[in-house]
């Protein structure tokens, strides 16, 4: 019966320490949580910006021609993945994978640029084709992490190797609720259509001309949006993180509840037959 | 005299957003000064200073690449970056123009040397800005 206890005892200090760890994991997340989030708050401005310009550029000259903007055959899909470097985040990167292979019907037909290291590792199992990817941005990105990617990006569009480009993401809608997305970037047509409904026709001049006043913006709102995308993912992953380890350590305290209980019946038992055992050898010398 | 409102907005901040006399830019075709009223336009930025008159006082920012968005009352700066004379660290940025000197001259491809002088031009504009200020 005292190993009975001793190992109940054994287990209740690991539970604990496991306790120990995820309570402060999750400590550590809403932490990040509210950095990004206010980080999310000073990128907002720019994005919007960047997009209302190119909207007023394409209303006021709607015949304008540009590469980036029209659709040709797609033959070639590019989908830029983000993810996590690391798990213990509820089904935060499941649910970009999931989402990546939804989109996918033939993975000959589709190219990958990958941020994080668990979707990287997911799609080299599967044999997909991937361009490039990177590990250590995802936590804290900064915006020439965004332009690195966004150029690797639109390179390949300009070559042809792709004709169609998307960016996978994780939208935050608040602190426990979050939205695997995917959002085209390229070619932009859907800016246009939305330009071409908002006929504000405003007389404005362009230094040195609309095409490439355009031709600047367009890798501009790339950019803008992947460097959005990388920010709203990251905020999403604290987020999920905090509520996973929330719900560890919420798990754990049950454990330990269940475990006190047993301990304490094993330490009872262990007293009656002790008792007894006393009552009885002492019966027996009478 | 009369005012109009400034917005600077770079992807890691909102930079400035005050009603602003004047505000001196580069565009591609050479300095441009924006009164209340200016004709609507929009134009290219390249890297250099950037001058806003407030009250009678002129202050100066540093900028990299962007782009001008003016409208009568309303003219809207968007940048990859926008800093203001103490927010310069002087020796990075002279570390920064070191580097790219050393590389404009064994720049091996068409594309580093773009590169290098676009981060010359931006060490160059930052030094020249912090500086002044002292």
């Amino acid at each position: 019966m005292a190993a009975n206890t001793r190992d109940i005892k054994s287990r209740i200090k690991s539970v604990n320490s496991t306790m120990k760890i995820t309570k402060a994991m999750e400590l550590v997340a809403s932490a990040k949580l509210r950095k990004s989030r206010s980080q999310l708050e000073r990128t907002r401005p720019y994005s919007l910006a960047v997009i209302e310009s190119i909207q007023e550029i394409l209303a006021s000259s709607g015949k304008i021609k540009h590469p980036f903007l029209d659709a040709r055959e797609v033959k070639k899909r590019l989908f830029i993945v983000l993810a996590a470097d690391r798990g213990l985040c509820g089904g935060y990167n499941t649910n970009i994978n999931k989402l990546v292979e939804s989109q996918v019907t033939d993975p000959s037909s589709v190219k990958l640029l990958i941020v994080g290291n668990k979707a990287r590792n997911y799609f080299t199992r599967r044999n997909y084709d991937i361009v490039d990817s990177f590990s250590g941005i995802s936590e804290a990105p900064i915006f020439s992490d965004a332009k690195h990617i966004g150029e690797v990006a639109l390179d390949l569009f300009k070559r042809g190797e792709v004709d169609e480009v998307n960016v996978v993401y994780t939208h935050f809608k608040s602190t426990i609720s979050y939205d695997p997305k995917v959002l085209k970037l390229l070619p932009a047509e859907s800016l246009k259509e939305d330009a071409q409904k908002d006929k504000r026709q405003a007389l404005i001049e362009y230094e040195p001309s609309p095409e490439v006043v355009l031709g600047y913006l367009v890798p501009k709102y790339v950019f803008g949006a992947i460097y959005g995308a990388l920010i709203e993912s990251s905020a999403s992953e604290q987020g999920a993180r905090r509520v996973a380890m929330e719900s560890a350590t919420d798990n754990a305290k049950d454990i330990i509840k269940d475990l006190d209980l047993l301990k304490n019946r094993a330490r009872q038992a262990a007293i009656t037959q002790e008792i007894s055992e006393i009552v009885s050898g002492a019966n027996a010398l009478k | 005299m009369s005012t109009f409102r400034l917005d600077v907005v770079t992807p890691n901040r909102h930079f400035f957003s005050e009603e602003v006399e004047m505000v001196i830019i580069r565009g591609t075709e050479g300095d441009l000064g924006i009164l209340k009223g200016h004709y609507p336009m929009v134009t290219q930025l390249g890297i250099a200073r950037l001058k806003i008159k407030q009250a009678g006082e002129w202050r100066e920012a540093a900028i990299s690449s962007g782009y001008a968005e003016v409208k009568e009352n309303y003219t809207m700066i968007v940048t990859d970056s926008a800093e203001w004379p103490d927010e310069i660290d002087i020796d990075r940025a002279e570390a920064a123009m070191q580097r790219a000197k050393d590389r404009m001259k064994h720049g091996p491809t068409d594309l580093d040397l773009v590169r290098a002088e676009a981060a010359l031009r931006r060490a160059i504009t930052r030094i020249d800005v912090a500086k002044r200020d002292h």
